[in-house]
């Protein structure tokens, strides 16, 4: 299988503050690919630089062989994003959210009204297509992210935390259209949780990062095997640490940095 | 072409549900115009200017647009807050045409309830000297709203919380209304109060629509043509600018 993710020697740097440290990994087309590591490890800095929301400070990032930074629309195309916190606007109906997405993403005129029925149905909120989104419990909403997310046949899927905050049937539910997708469109999928049992039970190979750097990549079960332990979690905890991160830097001393760098920046506007 | 009818979309969707709002936002300029234009009416008139009423119609019109657009960003600041931004930053679109999609939304609001005050300024007697000269009206109105929504949406670029842009558009928007001949003519005020209207966009504006309304101008209309379009250039480009520069 070719490469369809490709990160060479990435670095993003805010300040004086490095989040992601020259990182380098490829994610295999049609693979399931766990990104994991501890709060404020890098994981979302690195999700935000493949999907063109920051420009990484050095290194090469492609999808698809396009570059992240110099083809940013034609990387654009490639995939979807499911992300962290909520994107839809609620104060529109499911409806009117889907096709939004259609027309911006130029999905066939022809084509995306089945399209979108399909999807909805899939996520079982066609009968409520008409609802305004302010209305959708949590899950309602993420089930239909990831329904606008699989609208324009993505390549990639990046899933941010997709199951955050849900119940066990609802997590049980996304993770089967999730596969569904993946085994009927091949559809490669690159996702960050903090379940460890989800992870060993649908990725494919996973990465673990760490003060910016992946410190392991692997099958979860090379990944225990390396660490001698028995369950994924039990070896996240040994290449990471049992020490609790704060969100954004892990220190005292980071924090204190953190600070200085955002009156900086204020005095400076 | 697609990407900015479908925001323009949103944003009239958005709006029609908004009953109340639009309501509101056209009371308080009524209260100004009812106020002001029969309380005034018989001072002004005593002066030998004629009628106050004729006078403050285009200046309210001006206030509506000039209300209703201004606040406009906040709908960025709300879109950055409740995460929609994201979903149109990484969609395969220029952020040029998902700026101006919305922008083009605010400013349809605006010319919107401009009008509406307009048919009521006529319904409580109000009468154009000339018809015709009532599609220019609306010309003028069209490039009010766009600079003004441009300038609203580069704020709401800039800024990230609701309180920073609330700040700083309440401190702007009374200086800009009260200092720009909206509410009396700006022959007769003192000189700073002059060189301030001069340098107010809302002046060239509101003299705009008093020259096509009312037949009185202060700067002439060509003169606030070439103000208004510079200015509406200007506050596009700074807004595309400021918007091109957002990083999530």
């Amino acid at each position: 299988m070719a490469d369809i993710i490709s990160v060479q020697n990435a670095t993003k740097q805010f300040g004086k503050v490095t989040a992601v440290d020259d990182v380098s990994f490829t994610v295999r087309e049609g693979e399931i690919f766990g990104f994991l590591g501890p709060n404020g490890a890098g994981k979302s800095t690195t999700i935000k630089m493949l999907t063109t929301l920051l420009t990484p400070t050095s290194g090469t990032l492609e999808l698809a062989g396009h570059n992240v930074v110099k083809e940013q629309t034609a990387a654009r195309k490639i995939f979807g994003i499911v992300f962290q916190d909520p994107t839809l606007d609620g104060e529109l109906s499911a409806w009117d959210n889907m096709h939004l997405h259609a027309v911006l993403y130029k999905v066939d005129k022809k084509t995306y009204k089945a399209r979108i029925e399909e999807l909805m149905k899939l996520v079982e909120l066609w009968d409520r297509k008409d609802s305004l989104v302010k209305t959708f419990s949590g899950g309602m909403r993420r089930r239909l992210e990831i329904a606008r997310g699989l609208l324009h046949h993505p390549k990639i899927l990046f899933l941010d935390e997709p199951t955050l905050g849900l119940d066990a049937q609802t997590r049980n539910l996304l993770w089967n259209y999730i596969k569904r997708m993946n085994e009927q469109e091949g559809m490669t999928i690159f996702f960050t949780t903090h379940y460890l049992q989800e992870a060993e039970a649908v990725a494919d190979r996973i990465a673990i990062i760490d003060h910016g750097k992946i410190k392991v990549l692997g099958t979860a079960e090379e990944l225990k095997q390396q660490t001698n332990t028995e369950s994924l979690e039990l070896a996240y905890l040994e290449l990471t640490g049992k020490e609790v991160r704060d969100e954004s830097l892990s220190s005292a001393a980071g924090t204190q940095e953190f600070m200085r760098k955002i009156i900086s920046s204020r005095m400076n506007k | 072409m697609d990407t900015i009818y479908i925001l323009w979309l949103r944003q009239m969707k958005k709006f029609r549900r908004s009953g109340v709002r639009m309501i509101i936002s056209v009371v308080q300029p009524l209260v100004y115009f009812v106020a002001l234009g029969y309380g005034l009416n018989s001072i002004f008139q005593a002066a030998g200017r004629g009628s106050y009423i004729q006078f403050i119609v285009p200046g309210i019109i001006g206030q509506t647009t000039l209300f209703s657009c201004i606040f406009w960003g906040v709908n960025l600041i709300f879109d950055k807050q409740f995460g929609f931004l994201k979903e149109t930053l990484v969609a395969p679109v220029s952020r040029t045409s998902v700026l101006l999609g919305g922008a083009l939304g605010g400013a349809t609001i605006g010319v919107l309830q401009g009008i509406i005050l307009f048919i009521i300024a006529i319904l409580f007697g109000f009468h154009p000297y000339s018809w015709p000269m009532v599609g220019l009206t609306l010309f003028f109105l069209i490039l009010l709203s766009l600079a003004m929504v441009s300038f609203s949406s580069a704020i709401g670029a800039i800024v990230n919380d609701m309180q920073g842009f609330m700040a700083i558009t309440n401190f702007l928007v009374l200086p800009l209304f009260f200092l720009s001949g909206a509410m009396f003519p700006l022959d007769g005020v003192p000189r700073v109060m002059k060189a301030f209207a001069y340098v107010n966009p809302l002046s060239y504006a509101i003299d705009a629509m008093r020259a096509t309304l009312i037949n009185q101008s202060y700067f002439g209309l060509w003169t606030d043509f070439f103000v208004m379009a510079g200015t509406l250039i200007i506050l596009l480009v700074f807004s595309i600018y400021r918007f091109k520069k957002i990083q999530a």
